[in-house]
């Protein structure tokens, strides 16, 4: 991945190492031992496939937030409106005749990025809390003209007769859920890598600048808003991407994905696993996820319960999730002997 | 010599207060300018105007004979105005080495780029990595930004703005909050920069100023009081009064 | 004009439950997203109260409101005041959080259904003018929400605490220095926004509805009164209260396929255009 760096560093004349900031793109072990996990999953569960879909594809979405929050730190409670908008792409494009997945998740792509890219105007300015309801206003009429165009969407009674072609005319969609789930966790692991190069990059590190001093970024010669604009545009895409696999890998859409409580179940994946990180939004949803499965199993009402008293608890104590709890950890473990 | 930084009749209201008012500074290439008065006076305004951090009420600004008063922080900055902050606007979370190397990336305009990491462009990292070194930082370069004594931060606050490589360089009070033995240092810094660079300097402390300075502008209630030499400037009364009670000598 | 009627009626219930946000987001600067709970407590307790112990309706409305006043009261002083100074991200998460814990715990405690409630008879029925249906109930919102309303502004305007509370709105580190005790008046204020949400919450149950998804359903009028109306100011969220109850019944009436289009749409062009609010104080930019 990253093979063009791993030269060793020249050295300047004075001694000095660059190399932490020069190897700081480089894949950790860590890493690679975290990618075996979902590929051992499919054969430790080969039953629950569909719910490991659903993780795979909910990690994406928390990866579209994480973009547009951890690093250009721009809040969202209403970030569903792009999966929404992805998922219905994919699925009217399914639904009248052009069902090839490829094709579905470029289309989701591009259309949840022009959505993106529009509405981020209008989050370029104010507070966060502006920006909390804003946005949050801008999905709920999202919500409200799917709810209410049932010609096109079918409203609350979701949208049927979605018709997924194989994929690349070979890989049809079993009753098992196995393309199902490589299809879903590929296209993951591929939009993963994208982040990563990114948010790594020169680019990258400019909206972190964004998020950590607003104010310097002019005075450093950046065009912040450019930047921003760019930001939410690409987490508005892979928004659309999760979306159009949800679609694609259920065969249908159901109103909620546009809902609040998708949203706002989001940011709190989000932050419980610890923004600003990647992983952190992959592994917050690979616990939130499992933790739902099996809670609410037991009783949906003490799922919620426990998730809000959970959420409460992080906010107060634990303000860097489980991310930062694993670093902090890992830093005590390296000091003692 | 040429004029490299102007401004014409530059006024700034607030409500019914001017806290700039007709303000037409004219300053040299090289030049070491100065600008006090008293608190209150419009000196960090002005900056804001200059920088474009404020929009002018009325009146232009001209930056290399262009008007640049329309133009926006960053395009300023791209035209070779920089400025430094009163108070320290750093990134703490990130390595002194990742910030620099932020603003030296955004000079060299590789603010888009988002394919290669920021540690395969070398060119960037080791003139952040130079930078440092000449302003005696490169022993803190791996540590976060925020684990530093608030002496090493103003550094960083005039690294970031040396990275953009300034032809003008404005710098909002360096010193504040600078202990006085570090202070000289900072001073020291500041006066080896090169003469390429023009600096127009806010301080309050006037030994500072009058050690640094060749032409000081006095802004009082908004307005230009006079502008001069420093030698004139220490003898005019006008000054000492404003300065009532404060000495200019000592 | 029945359509006028009704709306001035849900605008003053929405005036009642949102004025406690709007004055908590002014005053404390906190993003109380879980104000909905406490109308939703308020609701159930009045149906407790009804149906389950027979106490008249209008003698539950008071016991409603000092019920809600004192678990705002409770929840200021434990957990509320803890995030004064966080991030408004983190206020919203820590609201959720609550949000999710009350709508669970209504479940447990009510189920998922729809609450009745008996209205007494001399509240229901409606009589009619020519061109105009009056009901009751909507006669009766109306009045109990204006007088609270000026009840407010009034106190507000004429009382000390009032003059506290501005004084703390406008510069809180001032109103300290000025030897206002804050903390007792975010206290009060917290106390009285609950009460007021509480008894909206018991009022609506008619028009409104109650089940445990209620905080979540509604947030969102909620969110806007105090958009459009501009936080912290009481005039303006009544203004903003009574288009939207307006705007809301008669959209619903006369163009259903609209629907709630047009007050989202309000609420974002608002925030974008005038952030300080419809009504707020002309903006000191």
């Amino acid at each position: 991945m990253s093979s063009n760096l791993a030269a060793p560093p020249a050295t300047p004349a004075n001694g000095f190492d660059p190399g932490p900031l020069r190897n700081a793109a480089r894949w950790h072990r860590a890493e690679y031992a975290f990618w075996v996990l979902p590929v051992l999953a499919y054969f430790v569960f080969a039953e629950n496939l569909s719910l490991l879909s659903q993780i795979a594809i909910a990690a994406l979405f928390c990866l579209s937030l994480d973009l547009i929050l951890g690093y250009a730190g721009i809040v969202s409670l209403g970030h569903a409106a792009f999966f929404g908008v992805g998922a219905y792409t994919a699925g009217l494009l399914a639904k009248h005749g052009w069902g090839d997945p490829l094709l579905g998740l470029g289309a989701a792509a591009a259309i949840a990025a022009a959505t993106g890219f529009i509405t981020s105007f209008l989050v370029l300015r104010g507070s966060d809390l502006t920006r909390l309801m804003v946005t949050l206003g801008v999905a709920v009429m999202f919500y409200e003209a799917a709810n209410k165009l049932t010609a096109f969407t079918g409203g609350v009674d979701g949208l049927q007769g979605v018709e997924v072609k194989p994929i690349f005319g070979v890989f049809g969609f079993d009753l098992y859920g196995k393309t199902a789930y490589w299809y879903s966790l590929i296209v993951l692991f591929i939009m993963f890598c994208l982040a990563r190069r990114l948010v790594h990059s020169p680019f990258g590190l400019s909206l972190r600048g964004i998020r950590q001093n607003l104010t310097r970024m002019p005075a450093i010669g950046a065009p912040v808003n450019g930047r921003l604009v760019a930001a939410y545009t690409i987490g508005a895409a892979y928004a659309g991407v999760a979306g159009a696999l949800l679609t694609q890998t259920t065969q249908f859409v159901s109103l909620d994905v546009l809902s609040f409580s998708r949203s706002a179940e989001l940011l709190l994946i989000l932050v419980l696993g610890g923004t600003g990180r990647l992983y952190g939004a992959l592994i917050g949803t690979m616990v939130f996820m499992t933790a739902h499965h099996f809670l609410s199993g037991i009783n949906p009402q003490y799922w919620q319960f426990w998730l809000g008293a959970a959420l409460v608890l992080v906010v107060l104590f634990a303000r860097d999730g489980i991310m930062g709890m694993l670093q902090r950890l890992h830093a005590a473990g390296r000091k003692a002997p | 010599m040429s004029t490299v930084l102007e401004t014409r009749n530059l006024s700034k209201r607030f409500g019914g207060f001017f806290a700039s008012s007709n303000v037409s500074l004219d300053i040299k290439q090289g030049a070491r300018h100065a600008l006090i008065g008293p608190n209150g006076a419009g000196k960090t305004t002005l900056i804001n105007l200059l920088t474009g951090f404020l929009e002018p009420t009325s009146g232009e600004v001209f930056l290399k004979g262009d008007n640049v008063t329309r133009l926006s922080q960053h395009q300023r900055v791209k035209r070779g105005l920089v400025r430094t902050f009163q108070i320290n606007r750093l990134f703490a979370e990130m390595t002194v080495l990742e910030s620099v190397t932020l603003s030296v990336c955004e000079r060299m305009g590789l603010g888009w780029k988002w394919w290669r990491p920021v540690g395969a462009h070398t060119a960037a990292i080791d003139e952040a990595a130079e930078l440092l070194s000449t302003l005696r930082l490169l022993d803190v370069a791996h540590a976060p930004t925020r684990s530093l004594a608030y002496g090493r931060q103003r550094m960083i606050e005039i690294a970031l703005a040396l990275a953009a490589k300034p032809e003008v360089l404005l710098l909002d009070e360096p010193a504040a909050g600078v202990p006085t033995d570090e202070s000289r240092g900072l001073f020291e810094t500041i006066a080896r920069l090169p003469r390429e660079v023009t600096i127009l300097l806010i301080e309050h402390d006037m030994d500072l100023v009058f050690r640094f300075a060749e032409r000081i502008s006095v802004l009082v209630g908004g307005a230009l009081l006079t502008e001069d030499v420093p030698e004139v400037i220490a003898r005019d009364p006008r000054v000492r009064e404003v300065y009532l009670g404060t000495s200019l000598d000592d | 004009m029945t359509v006028i009627f009704d709306g001035i009626a849900s605008g003053l219930l929405l005036f009642l439950i949102s004025v406690g946000l709007s004055v908590t987001l002014g005053l404390m600067n906190f993003v109380n997203l879980a104000h909905g709970s406490f109308a939703m407590f308020g609701g159930y307790i009045c149906v407790i109260l009804l149906n389950r112990h027979g106490v008249p309706f209008l003698a539950a409305l008071p016991v409603v409101t000092l019920a809600s006043a004192l678990a705002g009261v409770v929840l200021e002083r434990t957990l509320y005041r803890r995030l004064y100074g966080a991030s408004h991200l983190d206020q919203v998460l820590f609201s959720i959080g609550l949000v999710f814990m009350s709508i669970s715990v209504a479940h447990y405690f009510f189920g998922a259904q729809q609450q009745p409630l008996q209205l007494p008879p001399m509240l229901s029925g409606q009589f009619n003018l020519p061109g105009l249906d009056i009901g009751v109930y909507r006669l009766f919102l109306i009045v109990v929400g204006l007088l609270i309303a000026i009840a407010l502004q009034w106190m507000i305007a004429r009382t000390r605490f009032g003059a506290q509370l501005r004084a703390a709105v406008d510069n809180p580190r001032a109103a300290r220095g000025l030897g206002i005790d804050v903390d007792r008046v975010f206290v009060l204020t917290f106390a009285l926004g609950s009460a007021l949400a509480g008894l909206g919450g018991a009022l609506g149950v008619e028009m409104l509805g109650l089940d445990p998804e209620f905080p979540v359903k509604y947030i969102v009028y909620f969110l806007i009164v105090v958009a459009v109306g501009g936080s912290g100011n009481i005039k303006g969220s009544l203004y903003a209260s009574l288009i939207i109850g307006i705007c809301d019944v008669a959209g619903k009436y006369y163009v259903p396929q609209i629907g709630a289009f047009v007050i989202y749409a309000v609420m974002v062009a608002t925030l974008i255009f005038r952030p300080q609010g419809l009504f707020g104080r002309g903006a000191a930019k």
